[in-house]
Order: C-alpha cells, then sequence, then structure tokens
C-alpha cells in the first residue's frame, strides 16, 4: 500500500479532470470556464507523464509539452476574444452573450 | 515511503485547489488557487522523474498563462462577485460525480483483478532527463516541435489583433456606426 504505482496516478488524474468537468458544466462565467478547461487540460497532463514513466518511454512527455504549447496559444487566443467580448457587452456572463435563442 | 507521503501531500492539497477554483465565486480566489494547484502539478512531474515537463510546466503556465489572466483580469471587474444562474445544479454534480466514479473504477480495475501489467524498462540511457527530452524532440518530434513554433506565432498575432489594437474604441462597434473613425483609420494606413 505504501508504493505509489501508476493507477495511483490515472485516479488522480480522473479525480482532477472530474473536477475540470464539473466547473465547465456549471460555470456561467467565460473566464471561469477557462479556468476549469485549464484544469481539465493539467489532469490530461499528469496521466501522459505517468503512463510515459510507467513505460520508460518519453513519448508521454512530448505529448504532454504539446498539450502545455496548445493550451498556451488557446490563453492567448481566447483573451483577446474575452477582452473583445466584454468590450461589446459589458459583461462575460454566457446568458448576457448569448445571442440565439432556443 | 518519500514517495508515499509526498504523492499524498501533492494529491490532496491539488484536489482542494482545484475545488476551489471551481467553486469560487470570486475570480481573484479562482486564479490564485488555480495557480497554486499548477504548482503542485508540477511537483508530480518531478516525482515522475520528468524534471524538464515540471520546469516547463512552472515556467510556462505558473509564469506565463497565469500573468496573462491576471493582465486580462484588468479589463474585467475583479473584485466583485460573480453572480451566475444555475438552472440545474443537482445534475451537474451528478455527472461529474459519475464521471469521477468511473474513472476511478476504470483505473483501480488492474489493482483488485490483479492482471499485472509488467512495466517495461525504463530508459537505458545514463544521460539526464532534459538532454534524454532534446534528443527525442529534435529528431523523431522535429516536425510537430516547428508546428507548434508556427502555431505559437499565430496565437501571438492573434492576441495582439484581437486585443491591443485601438485599446480605446470598440472595435465591434465602430464596425457599424462611427464613419468618421474608419476613415480616420484608413487616413492612418495609407
Amino acid at each position: 500500500m505504501l508504493e505509489i504505482g501508476i493507477s495511483h496516478y490515472l485516479i488522480l488524474s480522473g479525480l482532477l479532470f472530474s473536477i475540470g468537468f464539473v466547473g465547465v458544466l456549471r460555470r456561467k462565467n467565460l473566464l471561469m470556464l477557462f479556468f476549469a478547461t485549464e484544469v481539465m487540460l493539467n489532469a490530461v497532463n499528469i496521466a501522459f507523464a505517468a503512463i510515459g514513466n510507467y513505460y520508460g518511454d518519453l513519448s508521454g512527455q512530448m505529448f504532454a509539452f504539446f498539450v502545455i504549447a496548445v493550451a498556451a496559444s488557446e490563453v492567448a487566443v481566447g483573451l483577446g476574444l474575452l477582452i473583445l467580448l466584454y468590450k461589446k457587452y459589458g459583461s462575460l456572463d454566457l446568458d448576457v452573450i448569448s445571442s440565439m435563442k432556443g | 515511503m518519500y514517495e508515499f507521503i509526498a504523492f499524498y501531500v501533492f494529491a490532496i492539497s491539488t484536489i482542494i485547489l482545484f475545488l476551489i477554483t471551481v467553486m469560487s465565486k470570486n475570480v481573484l480566489y479562482a486564479m490564485t488557487s488555480l495557480a497554486g494547484g499548477m504548482v503542485m502539478i508540477s511537483g508530480f512531474f518531478f516525482l515522475l522523474g520528468a524534471d524538464f515537463l515540471g520546469v516547463v510546466q512552472l515556467i510556462v503556465y505558473v509564469g506565463a498563462v497565469m500573468a496573462l489572466y491576471a493582465f486580462a483580469m484588468m479589463f474585467f471587474d475583479a473584485t466583485k462577485d460573480i453572480k451566475e444562474k444555475h438552472q440545474n445544479p443537482a445534475l451537474v454534480f451528478l455527472l461529474g460525480g459519475l464521471m469521477a466514479v468511473v474513472f476511478v473504477v476504470m483505473f483501480s480495475a488492474p489493482i483488485i483483478g490483479e492482471v499485472a501489467l509488467d512495466p517495461r524498462s525504463v530508459i537505458p540511457e545514463n544521460v539526464g532527463n532534459a538532454q534524454a527530452v532534446g534528443m527525442v524532440l529534435f529528431t523523431k518530434y522535429l516536425v510537430p516541435f516547428e508546428v507548434a513554433a508556427v502555431m505559437l506565432l499565430v496565437a501571438m498575432i492573434a492576441g495582439i489583433i484581437l486585443a491591443g489594437k485601438k485599446m480605446d474604441y470598440s472595435l465591434t462597434e465602430c464596425e457599424a456606426s462611427d464613419e468618421e473613425l474608419e476613415k480616420e483609420i484608413l487616413k492612418g494606413d495609407a
């Protein structure tokens, strides 16, 4: 029991992913929604690193690097869009921003 | 023993910090706890022998991404609490809880069922993690690496265009009205 194996890391990763999932479902503010997606991306990174360590393979770490690069560019573009939305509507609430009915 | 203590300290603090991120009403608290949780996650990378990944996590996520969020928050009201209208909170927690249970059962199945997945041999070469990462990144993953560089450049330009141009005017509003401003912009370009 005192030994930490790959299952521990994977279960932790699943729990963190579920936390992020709850955040994505429940948040109505766009900025907070971004935070929740960051949580999910980090959870997946842990799983990549753990599996790569388990198989003695560096590919897991490589994919984690590319996930980090994608997350960084996502934040850069997303925050620009967020600022434009805030200028236009004066709010980041999804209920205020949404223009489609139904 | 050392890994056991470190894993549980990092795991519990990460889960608590990310729960604060997801549940908090205040943007500042959410952002700060997200940054703290990312620092804790880099601890997992160091435990897993992925030293370079841990350093990149610290520099890129905690350093750059969170700084970007902090800058962007200057445009929004960060001090007042966010009011969110939740239509069906019970359903959200039911779905999230179900998902967590599914993950835990799925990943703990090998422990209970004693299906021993044999670990393969660890990386044999006697070089450090950063050196090994460099050797793989610049040979096998060279093309994705270059594509990622181009992607980051595109994202940087997009961020500048979206947020940095005429920051005192609303770009979307002047599109519809305000012809004078449009002329002014055109004159400036010519």
